[in-house]
Formats: C-alpha cells, structure tokens, sequence
C-alpha cells in the first residue's frame, strides 16, 4: 500500500498543476504556502476540494485548513484522523 | 505672400488632425503554428491543445510556473504576449484590447462538468474571458487600461475605434489588441500591438487583411 504522504505528493502535484515537479521534491515538513511550495489561496481550496473528494472529510471552518495545510506531514496526520474513505 | 499663407494652412491643419497611428508589430497562434509579423517561428503537428500550448510555452523559454495553472484561453494570450513584451520595452501603461466570439465558454463547459461531482475552484476563477488580461497584466506588471469584447467574428471597426480612442485621449502609450479565440479545442490568436512607433498604418482594412491573411478557417 502506497504511503500516504507519498499519495498526498502526487495528488497535490496533479490537482495543482504543480508543472516540472516531482514527489520527491516535496519534503514533508515544507510549508505548502509562502516560502515553501508557494501556493496560494486557490490552490488551499482545492486542497479542501481534494480532502473531500479523497478522504471524505468535509471541512466546515475555514480556519480549521490554516492549521491542517502547513505541510505534507501535518495534513497526513490529520487525514489519518478524520478519513471516512 | 500666397504660399505663407499656405505653409500656414498646412500647419494648422496638421496641429488639428488626430495623431496617426501604426501596427507597430503583430503575433499570430493558429493551426499548431506561430507568427510574429510575417515570420514562421514555431510549428508543431500537435493535436492535444493542453500538449500543444505546453510545447509553445517551452519554445519561448517562458519561466512562469503559474501559467500551468491558467486556462487555455489565459494560456493562449500569454504564449502571444510574451514575444512581444520581449521585443519591446513597453511601458505599465500599455492597454490592453481583446476580443472574441467564444467568451469563456471552453472553461465554462469544462467547470459545468465539475459542478456533478466536485466543483473545481481553480477552475471556477476562469470562467470569465477577461481574466486573461488580469493574467497578462500580473506577468507584465500592467497597470493600465483593458477590455474584452465579444463579437461574433472578428470585428476591425470596433478594435480601431477603441484602441485608438485610449491612444488619443493619452489614457495608453500603446495598445495590445486583437481578437483571442478558443472553442472546441480549436484556437486562432491575433494580437497586434500599436503605437505612434512608424509601420502599418493602424487602419481596419490593414487590421482585416492581417487578421485574415493567416485565417482562411475562422474558430467562429
């Protein structure tokens, strides 16, 4: 079974668009916005499409995603969870 | 006495006429190839739109990993700008002027088929033709101008009086327009800058004759 933070890599790569880049260019600790992967505020709602559609977990408070999409690791953790699928 | 009088016609009338305009440069994306002014300086038998922008993008050098995340209409209208704003040191101020048949309606169809299931954000922000030239101005740093008109061909009449009223009335230096179309996978770009810079003269039977030069199967 593929490793979740590895899954999360990819999908984050092929829902973003994220052009020339690889899973392993993202370390699980880098942030995902600002200096880290540089998304941006499009890009977080598609990572709450993405949680969704993929795990089943729905989230009802914006705030919640600020604390859940720091990076790769804390997102894992989170999805590990909450996952309904 | 006779030819004072009419050197000082002469003046006078030519510090009352309108500032005469010219088609300082032109880029056309049609038919997997593209043109700047007359010049051939890309070909490509893609089929795949998403294959054959990729393919544009990677020939022009363009370092610009947002451009992967636009639409095919955004796309398209950053692969015609860039040869320009290379070539030439355009100022913030340059305007901008679009216009097409198909508005936005190749997103429009892909974000409606989204809606069954997820809709897609990132999509949803495309679903508009005029975000092109918000695209075009945060990769140029534009801060001037624009408009988007839908027409149902290209339409010269309305691209001339506008561009050239933004000039006279000193609201732009210069003007990007043209006409930037997608529908059905099929795209035909003509963007033609102008300014007080001597070429074509900015006229609608030059815009037509460039338009169509290159155009004998229009998207619309």
């Amino acid at each position: 079974m593929k490793n979740l933070r590895t899954e999360l890599k990819e999908s984050i790569i092929k829902e973003l668009n994220l052009e020339d880049m690889e899973p392993e260019d993202i370390s699980n600790e880098e942030p995902l916005f600002g200096d880290g992967l540089g998304l941006d505020s499009i890009d977080a709602l598609e990572l709450i499409v993405l949680l969704e559609k993929d795990y089943g977990i729905k989230l009802t408070d914006p705030a919640q995603s600020k604390e859940i999409f720091v990076s790769i690791e804390q997102m894992a953790s989170y999805i590990e969870e909450n996952r309904t699928k | 006495m006779a030819v004072a009088t009419w050197l000082w016609f002469l003046k006078m009338k030519s510090n009352n006429m309108p500032d005469q305009f010219y088609i300082q440069d032109w880029i056309r994306i049609k038919n997997g190839r593209i043109f700047t002014g007359e010049k051939l300086i890309f070909e490509s038998t893609e089929k795949n739109l998403t294959c054959f922008l990729k393919a544009c993008y990677d020939f022009l050098d363009i370092k610009y990993p947002k451009f992967h995340k636009m639409d095919g209409l955004s796309k398209l209208g950053i692969l015609a700008s860039e040869p320009i704003f290379n070539k030439y040191e355009l100022t913030k101020e340059t305007a901008l002027v679009f216009s097409n048949n198909a508005s936005s309606l190749e997103t429009d169809l892909q974000f409606q088929k989204t809606t069954n299931t997820f809709s897609s954000p990132s999509l949803f922000i495309y679903t508009l033709p005029n975000i092109v030239l918000g695209e075009i101005s945060i990769k140029y740093k534009l801060q001037s101008e624009n408009a988007f008109f839908i027409s149902e061909c290209f339409q010269a009449d309305l691209l001339k009086d506008y561009t050239e009223s933004l000039l006279n009335l000193g609201k732009a230096p210069d003007v990007l327009c043209g006409w930037l179309d997608l529908q059905n996978g099929e795209y035909d770009v003509f963007l033609c800058l102008v300014s007080k810079e001597k070429n074509i003269l900015f006229s609608e039977e030059n815009l037509k004759n460039l338009y169509y030069a290159e155009n004998e199967k229009p998207t619309h």
